[in-house]
């Protein structure tokens, strides 16, 4: 069954600037997706139609086979954003927890899974710690314990590891692939860094500029699990190019920008 | 030690003008002597002193009537920032309100309160409300303006993609304004709370006068000002007591923020 079926939507902001034209996309359960490409090509946007947070101007979404409206209101995803967006007054337990209070979890019920969230994301013995006492790859980590509390059939990520140093990006991709492994959900996860795409999907969809559109789609076949072979895997280099070259097809200025990420990541 | 240190600064820089005044004879800005600027040891020792022979020592006849202000002053607190805060956020919540109403809000300070004191005491007594409350109806009304500015400011200052997330989880605005406006908003609120506390007992002081309650610190200053030119000590000893009320408001609202506020240390205004 399909998780996403986005047929031609457009998104036009005030003052006529189309951030988006025509994206028909289906994401099949299971699947993990990135959206690429250069800055102002909607994928941001994207993701937020995907999850009703935006209004798309044409065009439908389904998710879960719902409008995007009933299954955001049925928790049927769970998001993360380029930072971690924790709540500073509470701990990190608690901060697991907001979505389950919201969805209206018993304590007893909501305990239990706070221990086996903080166990997925290997942070167990900072249930007590405030965001502001953990490092910046840890809150990330806070922030999809979160996200996954919940058990959504999908997972948003809006370039989740933007933000943080090569290593600890590079040490998150593997564990985000374990998690996403364990908790068999989809994942739409929006990035910048072609490594990172490469890296983590099973399909890459890159997308072009002004108006932002889809410009090819780029199956993965690399072997599961992933890990620090894959990255030395000529099949590799084959598929990163493949996407790098597709990136500037598309006529992205900051695209040979995008393309550092892959130099960084194989040194 | 630092606090003590200043003290001694303060102490010796009083000191020292008045010295070098009398002895210069300085006029400007004022003519210094014994009566303008007593000794501070002499203002000490008043608090310890009988200002009537039959009566009991100053320090007493002070500590009750701040007791007193303290008890106007303090419901005054409580009604001004739960008023302030319950306006505040009607405000915040609504725009239109806010463009309606914040102006007179605002005017509303403009008003001098020893032009308003004396109407609201007259209006309260009209309706059998007792004396001390109506001075607290005062004190409130130099309390609430700082936390209606800071409950509009800080109901905003939610990230805004802390805001998206509560959007991803379908939270009603109820929901929304508990578990992330209000606790975003909370630094905001004590920083007002804390120039509201000590607001209050200006305005309980104040309130105190065209109320005609003697039992306060407002009394003791009317009173012992009637007095100042015999004995200037009196004035600058309440004076002290009522800076000292003061500190004790500002301190106990510290405190509750330190309770109340977990944040990041740089967070913490």
């Amino acid at each position: 069954m399909s998780v996403v079926t986005l047929s031609r939507v457009t998104k036009e902001f005030k003052g006529g600037t189309v951030a988006l034209e025509d994206i028909d996309l289906e994401i099949e359960q299971g699947e993990f997706i990135s959206l690429i490409g250069p800055s102002g090509c909607g994928k941001s946007t994207l993701l937020r139609i995907i999850g009703d947070l935006i209004e798309p101007s044409r065009g439908s979404i389904a998710v879960n086979g719902k409008p995007a409206r009933q299954a955001r209101r049925d928790h049927d995803y769970g998001i993360v954003f380029q930072d971690a967006v924790l709540y500073d007054w509470r701990t990190v337990s608690k901060n697991i927890a907001l979505p389950l209070e919201l969805a209206g979890w018993s304590r007893d019920r909501r305990r239990e899974r706070i221990e086996q969230m903080l166990e997925l994301v290997e942070l167990q013995g900072f249930a007590d710690h405030h965001p502001w006492q953990l490092s910046g790859g840890m809150q990330q980590r806070v922030a999809i314990a979160r996200a996954l509390s919940f058990d959504p059939a999908l997972l948003l990520m809006d370039e989740p590891f933007g933000a943080l140093d090569e290593m600890t990006r590079e040490r998150l991709n593997a564990e985000l692939l374990r998690i996403w492994e364990a908790s068999k959900s989809t994942v739409v996860f929006v990035t910048h860094s072609i490594a990172e795409a490469v890296f983590l999907s099973t399909r890459v969809v890159v997308m072009s500029p002004r108006p932002g559109r889809i410009s090819r789609t780029i199956p993965i076949d690399l072997s599961q699990p992933r890990g620090v072979e894959t990255r030395e895997d000529p099949r590799f280099f084959e598929l990163a190019t493949e996407v790098r070259e597709a990136l500037h097809l598309g006529g992205g200025h900051d695209a040979p920008l995008a393309a550092t990420g892959l130099s960084e990541g194989a040194a | 030690m630092l606090l003590l240190a200043v003290a001694a600064l303060l102490w010796g820089a009083w000191e020292a003008f008045r010295a070098l005044g009398i002895r210069y004879g300085w006029t400007k800005p004022f003519t210094v002597d014994g009566t303008s600027m007593p000794h501070i040891h002499s203002m000490i020792q008043a608090l310890f002193e009988r200002p009537n022979t039959q009566g009991p020592l100053l320090v007493v006849t002070l500590l009750k009537a701040a007791a007193f202000t303290a008890r106007e002053a303090g419901l005054g607190f409580a009604m001004g920032a739960t008023g302030g805060f319950v306006l505040g956020a009607l405000l915040a919540h609504s725009r239109m309100l806010q463009r309606g109403f914040l102006p007179y809000v605002i005017a509303s300070q403009t008003v001098p309160i020893l032009a308003i004191a004396p109407m609201v005491v007259i209006w309260l007594a009209s309706v059998q409300v007792t004396a001390w409350v109506s001075v607290a109806v005062i004190a409130a009304y130099l309390t609430f303006f700082p936390v209606v500015i800071a409950t509009l400011r800080g109901l905003h200052a939610a990230d805004h993609r802390a805001v998206e997330l509560m959007r991803s989880y379908a939270a009603n605005r109820w929901t929304v304004l508990w578990k992330l406006r209000f606790p975003a908003a909370l630094p905001y609120l004590f920083t007002a709370l804390r120039v509201s506390a000590t607001a209050s007992i200006v305005g309980a002081i104040i309130g105190e006068q065209p109320s005609s309650i003697a039992g306060g610190l407002g009394g003791a200053i009317l009173n012992f000002a009637q007095y100042y030119s015999i004995q200037p000590q009196n004035l600058w000893a309440t004076n002290i007591v009522a800076a000292a009320l003061g500190i004790v408001f500002f301190v106990a609202v510290v405190g509750a923020e330190k309770i109340v506020v977990r944040r990041a240390p740089e967070h913490v205004a």
